[in-house]
C-alpha cells in the first residue's frame, strides 16, 4: 500500500522526518517495505515553456527547441520526441542538473543522471527536455498522453521555478506491507487512523456532504439485490451534467504517487475514494443502463461478457454480476463492462458503491484470471458501513471539481445493516497473557487511540472498536492492540518458569548416530528433494509392478521432474553422483537418510506410508563392493546389529548381476546393495564404477539395539590356527563360514577369512581361501589336544561337505 | 703380577679407542674379561699366594677388572649413541610431506543447523518431535486457525495429494499433533521438511527446512517468548547479538511478532547481509491463538502458551554466508565438503 505522505497530511498533522515515521510504525505493526522520496534525486530542474521549434539541419528525428526559462537568456535544446510543440510548459533539465530516471531504453542508476550540455548531429544543446518517467514516476502511473514523450504540464507555472516546488514533489511516499487481517489499512484512511493512534493525533475524516444537490435519485435509477448473501449492500448515487475533463494536478498527483495512472475527473475520483477509504467505487454511463434499473445477480454459467479492458470472458453461473433490464453491466467488484464505459460524451452517470462477498470475488477474480485493485480490496473484506459515505465522497469531490451537479439522495439498498459490535475485554488477562501490569485507565487509553469507545466495569473493559475494524472479534484480538500500541519492546523479557527434561525419539536418535557413523567412515550426507520424478524409478531399471512403482503423486507439481513422492533414495544418489561425476569430483563417499512414500494398499488410511531409508554410495580410487559393504556392517554394527547377511542377488536391475547382495538379518532384508549396473551409471552419466546401497531404515531402527553390557576380559591364551583351503570357485566364503563355526563349538572364539587367492598353483575352477581362526577357553588354558580335537573335526566337515583339500600353509 | 695388571689396563684401554664397532667392543670385552682372559688367569692363580700377597693383589686385579668394565660401558653406550644418530639421519623425514589422511564425512549443512538449533532448545527442556511430511489439510490448515480462504490453501502455494491430504507447508502440524495427543505442559520444537509452490531460484526453494517450537504451560507470557527467543538468538549468532520484536500477522498466533536480530555481520551499523538495515528478519512467533489451543481440547483459561518458526535454510545461509538456496540439494562435494 502506497502512502503518499502529502495525502496523509490532508488528515492528520504530523511533523516528523521519515526514518522515525516509519520505524514507529513498523513497531507498531505497519511493516514499511520502502520508502521513497521523489525529489531525493531531481537537481536543477526547472519549468520552461517553448518558444520556438526548428528542424534538425542535419537530423530528420531531431527537433531544435527554444525553451523560455524564465529570467535568464533561453536555452537552445535537441530533443528527439515528437508530442512537444510551441507554447508547451514542459520540466527542463539544464546543464548541471540532475534526474532520477531511468533514461529513455535505459536501466535505473543509482543516485540519478547528472545532466551536461553538449552537441548533438551538430548543434548545441543546453540539456533535455524530461519525460515523467526520466522525474521518477513509473510508466505504469504516467497518463497515456504523454507516456512516451515529453512531459506536457497543464497548468501555469512559473517559468524557470524549480519543478520539485513547481509540482510539489517533495514529499516521501511509504510503502506499507499490509497484513491479511488488516483490509482497514488498504486505505489512506486506514493509515491515518494508525498513524493518529502511534503518534497520539486526531484525525480529520474528508467532506462528504455536498453544498448544492438537484432533483432526485429515484428519478434515475433503481436497485435490487437478488442475492443478498453475496451483496450486502448497494449505494447508487447519481451525477448529472457530467463535464468529462482532466482532472487537477492536486489530485493527479495523489493518484500517481499512490500508483494509479490519472485517467479523467470522474474516474480519477473513484480511484481517490477507493484508495482513500479503501472501498472500491464504479461509475455507469446511465444512458447505458437499460431500465435505468440495476440488478445484482449471479450470471448464467457461459455468458460472455466484455470487461473495461476489451477482454470478454465465459462467466460461471456462481460469480455475481451487475445487470441492468436487459444484460450485464459489470462483474461485480472485479470490474466494469466495456458497454457502460465513461465516454468524452457521458453527461449522467450512476456511482457504485457497494459490498460484496469477499470469498466470492475472490474465487471469480482467480477464475477469470483477473485482479484489480478493486478486487484486491473486496477479497479482503470490507466494511458495509463504508458505502454510503464513500459514494457521498465521491459526490462531494465531483461537485469540488465543478465536474457536474449532484443529484440529491442515494438508491441505498442494505437489508441487514451490520452494527458496531463491544467484546468484553479483561484487564487482568490482558497483563497475563502479555507479562505486564497495566491499569485499566492505560488500556482504555491505547483503545481509545484507535477510535475505539471503552467503557470500564470493574476489571472488564466493553471496547467496541468502528467497524472498519473486522479484525477484532474476541478478547485475544484486543491483547494485540494493546500489545502494539503499548510496544512489543517494552514489553519485559523473562524466562518461563516451568522445568521439564528434553529428549529425543529413539528413530532421532538412532538417525543422529548413524549420521555420526557414517561421517566416521568418510562419508558426506546429502539432502535430495522428496518429490521426484516417475522415471527415476524406470532409470533404476526396476520393473513397473515393483513397491518402488506405487506412487504417491501431486496434483499440481511444479513440473513432471518432482511429481511423484519418492519411493527409493537410490535414483536421487545416483543423480548425486553423476552430478559430482560430470564436474570431475574424482572421489565420492556419500550417503542420505529420508523418508520415501508409498501409496497405501488398505486405502482406508488417511495418510500414504512413510518410510525411513537410507543410501549409501561411493565411486572413486579405491572403493569396491567390499569398502561399501564394509561401510554398511560398520555402520549396522553400531546400531548394535551384529553379523548381517549378504546373499547374493543376480536379478535386481540397477545392479551388476554378479555384484549385488540382499542384506540380511535373519528372515529379514534390511536392504540391498551392489555395483552399479553399466547401463544403469551410464544412464546417470557416472563414467566409472560406482556401488550403491539402500537400507530401509525404518526396520535397521526397529532391530537396532544400543544396549551396551559388559563381558569380563579373558584370561587364558587363545590359539591359532590359520588354515587354507582349496575350494570350488562357486562355494561362497560364507558357506565355508558357516561350517567352521557350526563345528567349532564353544571353543572357537573367531574365525577370520585373510585371504582368497586364485591363480598359480590353483586350478581353474578353484580358489584358495584362507581363515585364521582362534581357539579359547574362558575357565582354562587349552591344551594342544584339546584344540586338535576341534580342529580336526572342523577341517573334516569341510572336507565331507564341500570337498575342500587342505593346502600347506 | 702388579705390572701384568697395568699393562692389561692400558692394553684394555688402547684397544678400546681403536675400537669402531658394536662387535669389536665385544671382542675386546672377550679378550679382557673372558675366561680366557689374562685377567681370569691371574685371578685363577692366586690361590698359590701367600694371603698377604693375595690380598693385595685380589684388590688391584679387582680394580683393573671394574676399570675395564666401566671403560667398555662408557665405550659402548657412547657408540650405541653414534649409532643411533646415524641411524637417525637415515630414517629422517620430510615433515612437510602431506598427511596419510582417514578423511572424515561431513554432515549436510541443513543437518548441521538442524542440530545446533535443537540443541539450544534441547538446552531449555524442549523435546524433538517429528511428523510426516504428507499431513492432512486438517493438521496443516484448519487446526492452526487458517481461514477457509486463506490463499496460503491455494493450489498455486501449496502441494497437494489429495483433497484433504498435502506436503506440509510448515511443521506446525506436528505442534497440532502434539496439542491433540498431549496434556500441557507441552515443550516442543520439531524440525522437518516443508514444501512450497515456489519455482526454485537463488532464494526460494520448493522443498525447504523448518523448525518450529510450541511451549504450553499455566502463566506462559509474551515476555517469555521474548526471552526464550533472545536467548535462542545470542545461543545461535553470538552473545551480542540484539533482538527486536515487530508486529505482524500469522492466523496461529495472536499476537503475533517476527524477530529481527542486530546484523551480526556488521553489528548494526549495516552491510550487504542486513540490506544496510541493521536487522536481519530470523523467526515468526507469537502467542499460541485460543482457537488452536481448542482443537486440542486444551483449557484456554488455565494455559497460554507461545510458538515460533523460522526457516533453516536462511539461518543457514545468513551463518554460512550461502548466496544461493540451490546449493543444498545440488549435493556437490565441494559444498559439502566445506561444511566440516
Amino acid at each position: 500500500m502506497l502512502v503518499p505522505i502529502e495525502w496523509l497530511k490532508d488528515y492528520i498533522d504530523i511533523d516528523v522526518d521519515i526514518p522515525e515515521y516509519c520505524e514507529k510504525m513498523i513497531m507498531s505493526g505497519s511493516n514499511v517495505e520502502a520508502a521513497h522520496c521523489f525529489d531525493e534525486e531531481i537537481e536543477n530542474i526547472v519549468v520552461g515553456k517553448i518558444v520556438k521549434i526548428e528542424k534538425h539541419p542535419d537530423a530528420d528525428k531531431l527537433l531544435v527547441c527554444t525553451v523560455n526559462v524564465g529570467d535568464v537568456e533561453p536555452v537552445q535544446i535537441v530533443t528527439g520526441a515528437t508530442n512537444v510543440f510551441e507554447g508547451a510548459v514542459i520540466p527542463v533539465a539544464a546543464h548541471g542538473s540532475r534526474l532520477p530516471g531511468p533514461m529513455h531504453g535505459q536501466p535505473k542508476q543509482e543516485g540519478g543522471v547528472k545532466i551536461k550540455k553538449g552537441k548533438l548531429r551538430g548543434v548545441e544543446s543546453a540539456g533535455m527536455l524530461c519525460s515523467a518517467s526520466e522525474l521518477g514516476f513509473a510508466d505504469k502511473v504516467i497518463q497515456a498522453a504523454h507516456r512516451d514523450g515529453i512531459w506536457i504540464l497543464n497548468e501555469n507555472h512559473t517559468l524557470g521555478q524549480d519543478i520539485v516546488e513547481a509540482l510539489g514533489l517533495a514529499h516521501s511516499v511509504v510503502d506499507f506491507e499490509i497484513t491479511p487481517n488488516r483490509p482497514d489499512c488498504l486505505s489512506i484512511l486506514g493509515m491515518a487512523r494508525e498513524t493518529g493512534a502511534v503518534f497520539k493525533k486526531k484525525f480529520r475524516y474528508p467532506e462528504t456532504e455536498c453544498v448544492h444537490e438537484v432533483e432526485n435519485v429515484d428519478q434515475y435509477v433503481s436497485v435490487d439485490i437478488k442475492n443478498t448473501e453475496l451483496c450486502k449492500r448497494y449505494v447508487a448515487r447519481v451525477v448529472k451534467d457530467v463535464k468529462v475533463e482532466e482532472s487537477p494536478w492536486w489530485l493527479q498527483k495523489r493518484l500517481m504517487k499512490a500508483g494509479m495512472r490519472p485517467i479523467n475527473n470522474i474516474v480519477d475520483i473513484t480511484n481517490f475514494v477507493m484508495l482513500e477509504y479503501g472501498q472500491p467505487i464504479h461509475a455507469f454511463d446511465i444512458r447505458h443502463v437499460a431500465g435505468r434499473k440495476i440488478v445484482v445477480d449471479t450470471a448464467s454459467a457461459g455468458d460472455l461478457f466484455t470487461t473495461l479492458d476489451g477482454t470478454e470472458r465465459k462467466l460461471e453461473s456462481d460469480m455475481l454480476l451487475i445487470k441492468d433490464a436487459e444484460k450485464g453491466i459489470a462483474l461485480a467488484g472485479v470490474m466494469g463492462g466495456l458497454n457502460s464505459e465513461i465516454a468524452e460524451d457521458t453527461t449522467t452517470i450512476v456511482i457504485e458503491s457497494a459490498n460484496f462477498d469477499k470469498d466470492n470475488i475472490r474465487a471469480t477474480s482467480k477464475k477469470i484470471g483477473l485482479r484489480t485493485e478493486a478486487s484486491a480490496r473486496f477479497e479482503k473484506g470490507l466494511d458495509s458501513g463504508l458505502c454510503l459515505t464513500a459514494a457521498d465522497r465521491v459526490c462531494k469531490l465531483i461537485e469540488l471539481l465543478g465536474a457536474g451537479t449532484v443529484v440529491k439522495g442515494a438508491v441505498d439498498v442494505y437489508p441487514s445493516p451490520t452494527s458496531a459490535h463491544t467484546v468484553d475485554v479483561r484487564v487482568a488477562r490482558i497483563n497475563s497473557i502479555l507479562g505486564v501490569d497495566l491499569s485499566a485507565s492505560e488500556m482504555a487509553e491505547l483503545f481509545g487511540r484507535l477510535e475505539m469507545q471503552v467503557s470500564a466495569a470493574g476489571d472488564v473493559l466493553k471496547v467496541t472498536p468502528p467497524t472498519v475494524r473486522q479484525d477484532l472479534n474476541r478478547e485475544i484480538d484486543f491483547v494485540e492492540e494493546v500489545a502494539r500500541l503499548y510496544g512489543y519492546d517494552q514489553l519485559p523479557v523473562t524466562i518461563p518458569k516451568g522445568s521439564s527434561r528434553a529428549g529425543k525419539t529413539r528413530e532421532r536418535m538412532l538417525k543422529d548416530l548413524a549420521k555420526d557413523v557414517m561421517c566416521g567412515l568418510g562419508a558426506n550426507e546429502i539432502q535430495t528433494y522428496s518429490f521426484v520424478s516417475p522415471k527415476g524409478v524406470a532409470n533404476i531399471r526396476l520393473d513397473g509392478d515393483a513397491r518402488e512403482s506405487r506412487f504417491v503423486e501431486i496434483v499440481n507439481p511444479l513440473g513432471e521432474e518432482n511429481s511423484v513422492m519418492r519411493t527409493v533414495l537410490t535414483p536421487n544418489m545416483l543423480d548425486v553422483l553423476g552430478r559430482n561425476f560430470s564436474r570431475n569430483i574424482p572421489k565420492v563417499r556419500a550417503f542420505e537418510i529420508g523418508n520415501t512414500f508409498g501409496r497405501n494398499v488398505a486405502e482406508e488410511a488417511e495418510l500414504p506410508e512413510e518410510q525411513d531409508a537410507m543410501a549409501i554410495a561411493a565411486y572413486g580410487q579405491g572403493e569396491s563392493f567390499f569398502t561399501v559393504k564394509g561401510m554398511v556392517v560398520e555402520l549396522l554394527a553400531n546400531l548394535g546389529i551384529h553379523e548381517p547377511g549378504f546373499v547374493a542377488e543376480s536379478s535386481y536391475g540397477a545392479y551388476h548381476p554378479g555384484r549385488c547382495a540382499r542384506i540380511m538379518l535373519g528372515e529379514t532384508e534390511l536392504g540391498i546393495m551392489g555395483e552399479v549396473h553399466p547401463d544403469v551409471a551410464e544412464q546417470y552419466g557416472i563414467g566409472t564404477k560406482a556401488y550403491c546401497c539402500e537400507l530401509t531404515f525404518d526396520t535397521v531402527m526397529k532391530h537396532a539395539n544400543l544396549e551396551k553390557a559388559y563381558k569380563p576380559l579373558p584370561k587364558y591364551p587363545s590359539v591359532s590356527r590359520d588354515i587354507a583351503l582349496l575350494v570350488d570357485e562357486d562355494i561362497a566364503v560364507e558357506a565355508i563360514r558357516t561350517i567352521i563355526t557350526g563345528e567349532g563349538g564353544s571353543i572357537l572364539e573367531s574365525v577370520k577369512l585373510f585371504d582368497v587367492y586364485r591363480g598359480k598353483q590353483v586350478a581353474d575352477g578353484k580358489k584358495s581361501v584362507a581363515f585364521a581362526l582362534a581357539y579359547r577357553a574362558s575357565d582354562r588354558t587349552l591344551t594342544d589336544e584339546d584344540v586338535a580335537k576341534v580342529h580336526d573335526k572342523i577341517l573334516k566337515a569341510l572336507s565331507n561337505q564341500l570337498n575342500a583339500v587342505l593346502r600347506e600353509m | 703380577m702388579q705390572s701384568q695388571l697395568t699393562k692389561i689396563l692400558q692394553e684394555a684401554k688402547e684397544q678400546l679407542i681403536k675400537a669402531s664397532s658394536m662387535p669389536e667392543i665385544e671382542e675386546i670385552r672377550v679378550k679382557m674379561l673372558g675366561k680366557k682372559s689374562q685377567l681370569t688367569e691371574i685371578l685363577r692363580s692366586m690361590g698359590t699366594l701367600a694371603p698377604e700377597e693375595r690380598k693385595e693383589l685380589g684388590q688391584s686385579a679387582n680394580h683393573v677388572r671394574a676399570e675395564i668394565e666401566k671403560m667398555l660401558e662408557e665405550k659402548f653406550s657412547g657408540m650405541k649413541g653414534t649409532l643411533r644418530e646415524a641411524k637417525f639421519k637415515l630414517e629422517r623425514v620430510d615433515v612437510t610431506e602431506p598427511g596419510v589422511q582417514e578423511a572424515l564425512g561431513a554432515k549436510h549443512p541443513i543437518t548441521i543447523t538442524i542440530n545446533e538449533i535443537s540443541k539450544v532448545f534441547m538446552s531449555m527442556g524442549y523435546s524433538v518431535a517429528e511428523g510426516p511430511e504428507i499431513e492432512t489439510v486438517f493438521n496443516n490448515f484448519d487446526a492452526l486457525n487458517a481461514p477457509a480462504n486463506h490463499p496460503s490453501r491455494d493450489y498455486s502455494d501449496t502441494f497437494y495429494v489429495t483433497e484433504s491430504t498435502l506436503l506440509r507447508t510448515h511443521t506446525s502440524p506436528v505442534q497440532a499433533r502434539t496439542l491433540l495427543s498431549e496434556e500441557p505442559p507441552i515443550k516442543i520444537i520439531s524440525p522437518g521438511r516443508c514444501f512450497r509452490r515456489d519455482t526454485p531460484d537463488a532464494t526460494h526453494s520448493p522443498m525447504f527446512h523448518q523448525v518450529e517450537g510450541i511451549l504450553v504451560d499455566e502463566g506462559v507470557t509474551m515476555a517469555d517468548l521474548k526471552g526464550t527467543l533472545d536467548y535462542f538468538a545470542k545461543q545461535i549468532f553470538a552473545p551480542n547479538v540484539k533482538t527486536k520484536f515487530r508486529p505482524h500477522y500469522f492466523p496461529f498466533t495472536e499476537p503475533s511478532a517476527e524477530m529481527d536480530v542486530s546484523c551480526f555481520k556488521c553489528g548494526g551499523t549495516g552491510c550487504r547481509v542486513c540490506k544496510g538495515s541493521g536487522w536481519i528478519e530470523i523467526l515468526g512467533c507469537g502467542m499460541v491463538h485460543p482457537n488452536v489451543l481448542q482443537v486440542g481440547d486444551i483449557d484456554v483459561e488455565k494455559y497460554t502458551g507461545f510458538a515460533f518458526g523460522m526457516g533453516v535454510e536462511r539461518i543457514a545461509m545468513l551463518k554460512y554466508g550461502v548466496d544461493d538456496i540451490r546449493l543444498f540439494y545440488e549435493n556437490d562435494m565441494r559444498f559439502i565438503n566445506q561444511f566440516k
